[in-house]
C-alpha cells in the first residue's frame, strides 16, 4: 500500500454540453477541490491530456496554478491511471503535497469526433496501415472480438452481455446517458447497425461531452480532510503497441500483465476485488480485461458473465455507473473509472452501491489495446 | 484478378521505407530481414530483436499467406469509399503481420481465419503500389 489516498472526486457536466473543454476542465477540477475540502491554493500537481498540445502546462496556466509537478502523459484512455500511479510516487518522494487528475471533452457538442486518419503522416501506420482505411480504434476491437470468438467458439449475442449489462447498471445512474431509456436485449445489441463486424453501434460507446477529476494527497493529510480517504493499493501499467500489427495474439492484452503487478503490489488477488470498473470502449474491450486481469481463466469471460455476474446484484459489480457504453464516454474516459470507484468505495452510490464494498479496481485502456492501466484502490477502515 | 477499390493518398516513403515502396513499382513484395534472421514488418531503422542498425535489407516474399484475422468495415471514415470493405492482418509465410485488405470474394463476410492468401496490386497515381490479397483457392471464387 502507498501512502497516498483519493481525497475528492467529482464529475464535469455531461452529455450534451455546449460548453468548452477549459470551462468543463474548470467544473471537474472545483468540484473536485471542494469535495475535498481543498482549494486552488492548496494544488502544486496537475496531470491531465486532451486540452492541447501542453495540457498540464496549458490547464495550470488557465487555473492560475505554478506547480511543483505536471504529467501530461498521452496514453488514450488509460492515461489516469498511469496518472494516479506517477502522483502517488510524486507524493511519496515530497515532489509535491496535493495533485489533481483531470479530463474533460465537448466532443458531442463540437462534433470533433472522426471515424478514422488519425496518424501523424511520418510515422509507419500512415504509411502501411491507414491507406487500408480501418476504422480507428474501432476496426482493431473488431478484430480483436474475431479472434476471440474464433478461437473459443463465443457468438456476438453472448458479447452482447457486456452492453446489456451496463445498461441495467446505467438505468440505476440518474447521471447516465442512458438513463430512463430502458433495457437492452440480446436482439437490440446483435441486430444493431453493423459498423466493422463482429463489432455493431450497441457495442460501442457513446460519444459524449464530459470529464472529472480527482485529488490525491498523503494519506496522513488526508485524515484531516472532508472524505473518508481512499486508498491507492497497488497500481500497474503496460504499453504493446501502436500499429496493428506489433500484437501477435489480439485475444490476450496488456492488461494481464498491468493487473498482474498492480495486484502484487497491493498484496491481492482478482477473488478480493469487491467493484471492478473497467474501460469498455466496446463490449471486447471490456470482456478482453476482465478476462486477462485474471477474474476468469483463458477463454471462460463469455461464460462468466453469462449468468448475470456483471449485473446489479451479481458476484463481479462491473461498470457500475453504467461504463462509456451506456453512462459517458467522452474521448478518454479513464478518469470516471476512477471517480465511480472512489464514490463505491465511500458508499455514496445509491440505488447503485455494491454493499460493503472495500476493494475496488480501475483498469484503463488506451488506443488500440495499445495501453493498460490498473489501479487498486481500498475503503478507509 | 482485379479490383474496383481505389485507394486513398499514401505519404512518400522515407530513408527507411523507401526499398520497400521502390519494389511495389514492380509489384514485388519485400519483408525487412536482419543479418541476425529476424524479420520484421513495417520496416525500422533498428532490428528490434538483435538492435543492429546496419543489417537490415528488404527480401523479396512470394507473399503467400492466411488470414490473421478481419473485419468488414461498413461505415466509410472518407468519403469516396464504397462499403463494405475487408481489412485483415495477414500473416505471411515468413511469419510478419500486415495490415491489408481482402478482395475477390462477393460475400465479405465468407472470409475466415486461417484462410490461405495470396498478394495482388493496386497501382498508386506515382507508380507505387499499395498490396492488397487475394484467395488461393480458385474453386472459392463463387463464395
Amino acid at each position: 500500500m502507498s501512502g497516498v489516498a483519493i481525497v475528492g472526486a467529482a464529475e464535469c457536466d455531461l452529455g450534451v454540453t455546449d460548453r468548452s473543454i477549459l470551462g468543463l476542465q474548470t467544473q471537474a477540477v472545483t468540484r473536485a477541490l471542494a469535495d475535498a475540502g481543498l482549494t486552488l491554493a492548496d494544488v502544486d500537481g496537475i496531470a491531465t491530456t486532451g486540452v492541447s498540445r501542453f495540457s498540464a502546462s496549458q490547464l495550470a496556466d488557465y487555473l492560475g496554478v505554478v506547480p511543483r509537478w505536471t504529467d501530461s502523459t498521452f496514453a488514450g484512455g488509460s492515461a489516469y491511471e498511469m496518472f494516479v500511479a506517477r502522483a502517488a510516487q510524486a507524493i511519496e518522494a515530497g515532489q509535491c503535497e496535493v495533485v489533481v487528475i483531470s479530463f474533460a471533452s465537448n466532443q458531442r457538442s463540437a462534433k470533433s469526433r472522426r471515424l478514422g486518419g488519425v496518424h501523424e503522416p511520418w510515422v509507419p501506420e500512415a504509411q502501411f496501415e491507414e491507406p487500408y482505411d480501418p476504422l480507428y480504434p474501432l476496426s482493431y476491437y473488431a478484430m480483436a472480438a474475431r479472434a476471440y470468438l474464433h478461437r473459443y467458439g463465443g457468438t456476438r449475442e453472448q458479447l452482447a452481455e457486456v452492453a446489456i449489462a451496463a445498461r441495467e447498471w446505467a438505468l440505476l445512474n440518474p447521471k447516465a446517458f442512458r438513463y430512463g431509456k430502458g433495457s437492452l436485449s440480446v436482439e437490440d445489441v446483435v441486430g444493431s447497425p453493423m459498423i466493422s463486424s463482429p463489432l455493431a453501434a450497441a457495442d460501442c460507446c457513446l460519444v459524449t461531452d464530459g470529464g472529472g477529476a480527482v485529488v490525491l494527497t498523503s494519506a496522513e493529510r488526508a485524515r484531516d480532510l472532508r472524505q473518508k480517504p481512499v486508498h491507492v493499493l497497488g497500481y500497474g501499467e503496460r504499453t504493446t503497441n501502436t500499429s496493428f500489427t506489433a500484437v501477435d495474439d489480439l485475444t490476450v492484452p496488456g492488461a494481464a500483465a498491468s493487473g498482474a503487478d498492480a495486484f502484487a503490489r497491493a498484496g491481492i488477488t482478482p477473488a478480493d476485488v469487491d467493484v471492478l470498473e473497467v474501460y469498455d470502449s466496446f463490449t471486447i474491450t471490456a470482456a478482453l480485461s476482465v478476462e486477462a486481469l485474471g477474474f476468469c481463466g483463458e477463454g471462460e469471460v463469455l461464460d462468466l458473465i453469462a449468468d448475470g455476474a456483471i449485473r446489479p446484484g451479481g458476484s463481479l459489480p462491473l461498470n457500475t455507473n453504467g461504463g462509456g457504453l451506456s453512462y459517458c464516454h467522452p474521448g478518454q474516459y479513464g478518469v470516471l473509472l476512477l471517480v465511480e470507484a472512489v464514490r463505491q468505495l465511500r458508499g455514496e452510490c445509491g440505488d447503485r452501491q455494491v454493499d460493503g464494498a472495500e476493494i475496488a479496481v480501475a483498469h484503463g485502456t488506451g488506443g488500440i489495446l495499445s495501453t493498460h492501466a490498473t489501479v487498486v484502490l481500498g475503503a478507509d477502515r | 484478378m482485379s479490383t474496383d477499390w481505389v485507394p486513398g493518398d499514401v505519404p512518400p516513403a522515407d530513408e527507411v521505407t523507401a526499398d520497400f515502396w521502390d519494389a511495389t513499382r514492380e509489384h514485388r513484395l519485400t519483408v525487412q530481414t536482419c543479418a541476425c534472421g529476424h524479420r520484421q514488418h513495417p520496416p525500422r531503422a533498428l532490428c528490434t530483436s538483435c538492435g543492429a542498425t546496419e543489417a537490415l535489407s528488404q527480401a523479396a516474399s512470394p507473399g503467400r499467406g492466411v488470414v490473421d484475422a478481419y473485419t468488414v468495415v461498413h461505415r466509410a471514415p472518407r468519403p469516396d469509399l464504397a462499403v463494405p470493405y475487408v481489412v485483415a492482418r495477414v500473416r505471411l509465410d515468413e511469419g510478419v503481420l500486415l495490415l491489408s485488405r481482402l478482395e475477390g470474394r462477393h460475400d465479405p463476410e465468407a472470409w475466415s481465419i486461417g484462410d490461405a492468401v495470396g498478394v495482388a496490386w493496386a497501382d498508386l497515381p506515382d507508380g507505387r503500389a499499395l498490396p492488397f490479397f487475394l484467395p488461393t483457392d480458385p474453386t472459392e471464387e463463387s463464395r
